[in-house]
């Protein structure tokens, strides 16, 4: 009944494409989110309902049905991606959504007086976000973004569906070959908790590293 | 030519008129303070003169250029005109030397060891060289708004606006911040004050002006205000402040 370690490449292999769409996606939705966020904080009316209506969109409707759309959908409309950019982008648009939220939630926690003092020395809006705003409020995101991170590692695993071998895809596969589904499964799920354990630790250094006393605790000016 | 002319300011809050018209101009190196009772437009007033608040309508001239003018330049205008906050307003995340820098680097487009030097001299003028590598979290408040001072006067600005810099203070904290700021009066800078520190109004003040009710009640060099108010109500408050602070010098 032991696990056949002759399938350890295949799924180090998996392993490798699962981080590859984790940190593609993760990097797209950290630059989606901070426009989208920005707009919902600072971009008046015209700027802040469509952004609001993409992130309900995103946050109100299944991950998969999304996935499935961009892969099987787009092409009815002459739109063909490969698997892996189907998967990235369908994950990608969907953790924006996400991040926007913790990251208005961020901005808005940065105290009003610091927008203030940043505008009163001659500072434009944009000098003021990019200076003074947004950097208070990556570091007030982290505790909440990390939960994002861990989130979408695990999530990546539904691109299976959509033929990418994956952690779970090679997994999948390797489970249909030998019909040792429980060991097989185990295996997989070990290797996703050890990365979530990598990754928590790392999250918990960055967090230190960028501390500054006063900023994400609950104090004063 | 005055450095700064405010003419005829009007402001509302939901449909409530705090500034119902005031005027009153600033000469190069003068100091004057703003007094009146709480909520009657002394922190709209110094908001509106920057346009962190805009008026509704009045207009405002700095050097000769209208602050109020809707195509002005108004973020050079600012960066001429240094703010100083009752609540501090520190950059968070920044040390105490880089909340006095990132003005003359950003804005100003100096280059990093100048603004450096500078930012250490202006530490150092309101004595704080040796807090430079500090977080506003590890000060004091009295040290926290000398920083914030420190950071107005590395702009080189043409006037200070302060919006009752000691109010948020605890009392044994006022007198180093007041410090810093009569010596910054008799150095020649030019300030316009909104303060309830009536030792600093008689000592320091060029002229009072006494604000109620969203109008300037009544103007007039420190001598005058407090010996010989003309005005029934300047009279009233000034001798309710005597009540509540004391004499401060």
């Amino acid at each position: 009944m032991a696990f056949d370690w002759a399938w350890l490449p295949l799924l180090a292999h998996g392993l490798i494409l699962t981080l590859e769409i984790t940190v593609t996606c993760i990097a797209f939705g950290i630059a989606v989110g901070i426009v989208l966020a920005l707009m919902r904080v600072y971009g008046g009316k015209w700027l802040s309902i469509p952004a609001s209506i993409y992130i309900q969109i995103f946050r109100g409707t299944p991950l998969l049905v999304q996935l499935l759309m961009v892969y099987y959908g787009l092409p009815s409309w002459g739109i063909s991606l490969s698997a892996f950019t189907s998967g990235v982008l369908a994950l990608g648009l969907n953790t924006a959504a996400y991040q926007a939220e913790y990251f208005r939630g961020a901005i808005q926690a940065v105290k009003s007086g610091q927008l203030l003092a940043a505008r009163s020395m001659g500072m434009n809006m944009v000098q003021a976000a990019r200076y003074i705003v947004l950097p208070q409020a990556f570091r007030i995101v982290i505790p909440s973004w990390s939960n994002e991170l861990i989130l979408m590692l695990k999530y990546s695993s539904i691109v299976f569906s959509i033929t990418l071998l994956d952690l779970m895809g090679v997994g999948k596969r390797i489970a249909s070959h030998n019909f040792r589904y429980f060991e097989v499964y185990i295996v997989v799920a070990l290797f996703y908790l050890a990365l979530v354990f990598i990754i928590t630790q790392l999250l918990r250094l960055l967090e230190k590293r960028v501390h500054i006393p006063g900023l994400g605790e609950t104090a004063e000016s | 030519m005055s450095l700064l002319i405010v003419k005829d300011i009007h402001k509302a809050y939901g449909g409530i008129e705090v500034l119902k018209g005031v005027s009153f101009s600033l000469e190069q190196g003068e100091t004057k303070v703003v007094i009146g009772p709480s909520g009657t437009g002394k922190s709209t007033l110094l908001r509106c003169i920057n346009r962190l608040s805009p008026p509704d309508s009045g207009h405002v001239w700095l050097d000769g250029v209208e602050v109020t003018d809707p195509k002005a330049n108004i973020n050079a205008l600012r960066a001429e005109m240094g703010f100083v906050f009752q609540s501090f307003n520190l950059f968070s995340h920044l040390t105490a030397l880089r909340n006095v820098r990132i003005g003359p680097i950003k804005v100003k487009g100096m280059n990093k060891d100048a603004a450096t030097k500078l930012a250490m001299e202006e530490l150092e003028r309101v004595g704080l060289s040796d807090r430079a590598d500090a977080y506003p979290a590890q000060l004091s408040g009295g040290q926290k708004q000398r920083v914030s001072i420190a950071r107005a006067l590395a702009m080189s600005p043409k006037l200070i606006l302060f919006d009752e810099p000691t109010s948020a203070l605890d009392p044994e904290l006022i007198g180093e911040v007041l410090t810093v700021m009569i010596n910054l009066a008799k150095e020649g800078m030019t300030m316009l004050v909104v303060t309830h520190e009536m030792g600093f109004a008689r000592s320091v003040a060029d002229e009072i002006i006494f604000m109620e009710n969203g109008v300037i009640v009544e103007q007039g060099t420190p001598g005058e205000m407090f010996s010989n108010p003309k005005n029934k109500r300047t009279g009233e408050f000034l001798h309710k402040i005597n009540e509540l602070y004391g004499e401060t010098d």
